[in-house]
């Protein structure tokens, strides 16, 4: 599995994941700048991702929907606020009501940082997505994002570890 | 529409109360058994007044319940409510596995970036 670490910060709101691919740091900053690429890995399966606009520039936005089995689109918008290719780039992640792309007032927006290394072998790709509240996570979750069986395991441990 | 109101409200109760070292710090205390508030209060180097406060705030985020039993007051953790918390950020880790899962996919069935 690639995933090397993860980190959950209730304080932030924070979720910090970080994977090794074994494939140059080049090749996983395409994923990121192509978006048809970029559809394949953002969406789930039950939830593909569709993107209309994309520019990954400073200041530059992306447009995208994401279409749930029962045909419903959710409609979500980037705007990001640094590039450094390609090693890092930063973006916030919002809500829209519909095609028009328009960024949802009281919505909530999250805040992202990937960022790639090079390392022996491959890459090292760091994912941290902050989210402003807990009702903002909440929001990302009942979105439908979300695939597979919630972790049964005992999380409280670990939590309370903290 | 009150009810996913009152969700977010609970929600965000439990982020409030679990955002803050000392409360961790009591709320693992009550997991592992009950335990008397006066009893929390001698834990820590600080007034019984702000312990108390710090488990008001537990309670009011539904990770705390209080019982009287004579003249004590002894305080029990809720598992239940810290695992809907744990089970979100579960969810959100799930999601990213799976999108990890999906780049590791395409860089082994395309390896070359394609040219635009």
């Amino acid at each position: 599995m690639p995933v090397t670490d993860v980190t959950h910060d209730l304080a932030t709101r924070t979720l910090t994941i970080t994977a090794e691919f074994a494939a140059p740091v080049e090749r996983i900053w395409q994923v990121y700048a192509d978006p048809r690429q970029l559809e394949r890995v953002f969406g789930p399966p039950t939830h593909p991702a569709t993107f209309v606009e994309h520019d990954l520039a400073p200041g530059g936005r992306a447009h995208y929907f994401m279409t749930s089995p029962e045909g419903e689109r959710y409609y979500g918008w980037w705007k990001v606020t640094a590039v450094e290719e390609p090693k890092r780039f930063a973006f916030d992640d919002g809500f829209a009501a519909d095609d028009s792309f328009a960024p949802v007032e009281d919505l909530p927006v999250s805040h992202n940082v990937y960022a790639f290394e090079a390392i022996d072998g491959g890459t090292r790709a760091t994912f941290t997505s902050t989210y402003d509240s807990a009702e903002a996570l909440q929001k990302v979750l009942e979105m439908g994002v979300v695939e597979g069986a919630t972790s049964a395991t005992d999380q409280v441990d670990a939590l309370v570890a903290g | 529409m009150d009810a996913v109101a009152d969700n977010e409200d609970r929600v965000d109760a439990l982020f409030h109360a679990l955002a803050d070292r000392t409360r961790r710090d009591i709320l693992r205390r009550v997991l592992v058994g009950e335990c008397s508030v006066s009893a929390l209060a001698a834990s820590y180097d600080m007034s019984f007044a702000s312990v108390q406060k710090h488990v008001a705030v537990l309670e009011r985020a539904g990770l705390l319940s209080k019982r009287h039993h004579g003249r004590e007051r002894l305080a029990h953790g809720e598992v239940e409510a810290l695992r809907s918390i744990a089970s979100m950020l579960a969810e959100l880790e799930d999601l990213w596995r799976g999108r990890i899962a999906r780049i590791d996919d395409l860089l082994t069935h395309d390896p070359h970036a394609h040219q635009e």
